[in-house]
């Protein structure tokens, strides 16, 4: 799965597109993995643009997750940003929105990251 | 006439709870909010405006711990063979009503068909009156090699002031495997394993074409293919599945990962692989109040809308104390 990356100063944007569901997460946790490797005290943060994802099952939503279970130990940042409206839902019905926080849109999520230590 | 009525005695997960003096209050207080200066000639004025509320407002989704019911046919004046699934604390009110039918004297058969031995799925059968009255039979149905003395256990001291051995009832443990379907009481029934601490079982329940599944107390990771087809076969095609939808999604596999149950999310997700007709959130979480459980089921029922491909749409709705669902 192409997940676009790009860099922006300390911050890792991640964008995958279409539906991630149980047919790909298995493609979605393999690309996400080695920008997970970095994401540590000092290290980038990562930032999952959504803006182009249609729908996320829990097998996406699980990798989010992994991400995030990951990378806090060691010090890392995850958050997500710009997420459309049936994505947002989806996020908040299984109570991601308590787990990282959820941006409106990647300049915003960019400013928050960049802004923490 | 239906094939199966799956009447739900507990639908509570992990403890039993009871509504609290402030919460009653709070009900009272919002529905007089609701009748907004409206005046009632009597009591039935007044029923009929209650009944007419939001469920959470003017009833509860009910405290007793799992234990449900499948009735193949009304019981008559002769003795009866009923099916239930686990003895939580919901069997007291379910013995209550096979005694206030039959009275002491009629010799009933009762098949049931345990998930696990976990406390919450046996406490209520210290207090279940059949077993206290000569004549009946208590056919106890696991895959748990440890059924009867987990049963035993807390039937005596220091647990209970009642031995097992003083119960008239004769009381049977038959132990049957997982994957091997079996005909019992005019069902056939499969059970499963499930991922859970100590294993749990789920039951597939058929009977000329209509299907009950219950499961729960049981954790899906969906991380392996292989095990949620596995699911998605058991499901497959039920009018309805009764599931362990205790946690938030984000809950069941961070916090309380390996706890050994659900979500409402993974519950929609498998019955829509599986082309399930009805969704039953079961086990609920104990420290959720009627109002917190009303919002869960809301948001399922947005949460199917938004993910439904097709098809005839999954009914959902959060099970209570007492709800009867005929198939």
């Amino acid at each position: 799965m192409d997940l676009r990356p790009r860099r922006q100063g300390d911050v890792i944007v991640l964008g995958p597109a279409g539906r991630v569901d149980h047919l790909n997460s298995d493609e979605f946790l393999t690309a996400v993995e080695p920008h997970l490797a970095q994401c540590e005290a000092g290290g980038p943060a990562l930032l999952f643009d959504l803006s182009a994802v249609e729908y996320m099952s829990s097998s996406g939503l699980r990798v989010l997750m992994l991400a995030a279970k990951q990378a806090k130990p060691r010090g890392g940042r995850v958050a997500v940003a710009a997420p459309q409206a049936l994505v947002a839902e989806v996020l908040e019905i299984s109570r991601f929105n308590l787990v990282f926080p959820i941006h409106a849109s990647v300049d915003e999520g960019l400013r928050a990251l960049s802004a923490t230590p | 006439m239906s094939e199966m009525l799956v009447r739900f005695w507990g639908t509570r997960g992990s403890l039993p709870i009871a509504l609290t003096a402030p919460q009653v209050q709070a009900k009272v207080a919002q529905a007089l909010l609701a009748a907004s200066g409206r005046r009632f000639a009597n009591l039935e004025q007044a029923s009929a405006y209650a009944a007419g509320l939001p469920f959470h407002v003017a009833g509860t989704f009910g405290g007793h711990s799992s234990c449900v019911e499948i009735e193949l046919a009304p019981p008559g004046a002769g003795p009866h063979d009923y099916v239930i699934c686990d003895l939580g604390s919901g069997a007291r009110p379910f013995g209550g009503k096979v005694l206030a039918h039959h009275g002491a004297a009629t010799p009933n058969t009762f098949h049931v068909f345990m998930s696990h031995v976990h406390w919450d799925h046996i406490m209520g059968f210290p207090l279940f009156t059949p077993a206290y009255i000569p004549g009946n039979v208590i056919r106890i149905y696991g895959c748990h090699r440890n059924l009867e003395e987990a049963f035993r256990a807390q039937h005596g001291a220091p647990c209970f002031p009642v031995d097992f051995s003083q119960l008239a009832a004769r009381i049977e443990f038959v132990t049957l495997n997982p994957g091997e379907k079996v005909e019992i009481a005019g069902l056939s029934v499969l059970p499963k394993l499930q991922i859970h601490a100590g294993e749990s079982y789920g039951y597939r329940f058929e009977r000329n074409g209509k299907v009950f599944v219950y499961s729960t107390d049981s954790e899906h990771k969906l991380d392996d293919p292989d095990v949620t087809e596995g699911f998605v076969e058991f499901f497959c095609d039920a009018d309805l599945v009764a599931f362990d939808a205790m946690y938030s999604f984000a809950d069941a596999i961070s916090v309380k990962e390996d706890w050994g149950h659900s979500s409402n999310v993974v519950g929609v997700e498998l019955c829509q692989l599986a082309n399930a007709k009805r969704l039953a959130l079961f086990h609920h979480e104990p420290i959720h109040d009627d109002a917190r459980i009303a919002t869960i089921e809301a948001e399922t029922r947005r949460f199917e809308e938004i993910t439904r491909v097709g098809g005839t749409p999954l009914e959902v709705f959060s099970a209570y104390d007492g709800l009867e669902v005929e198939l």
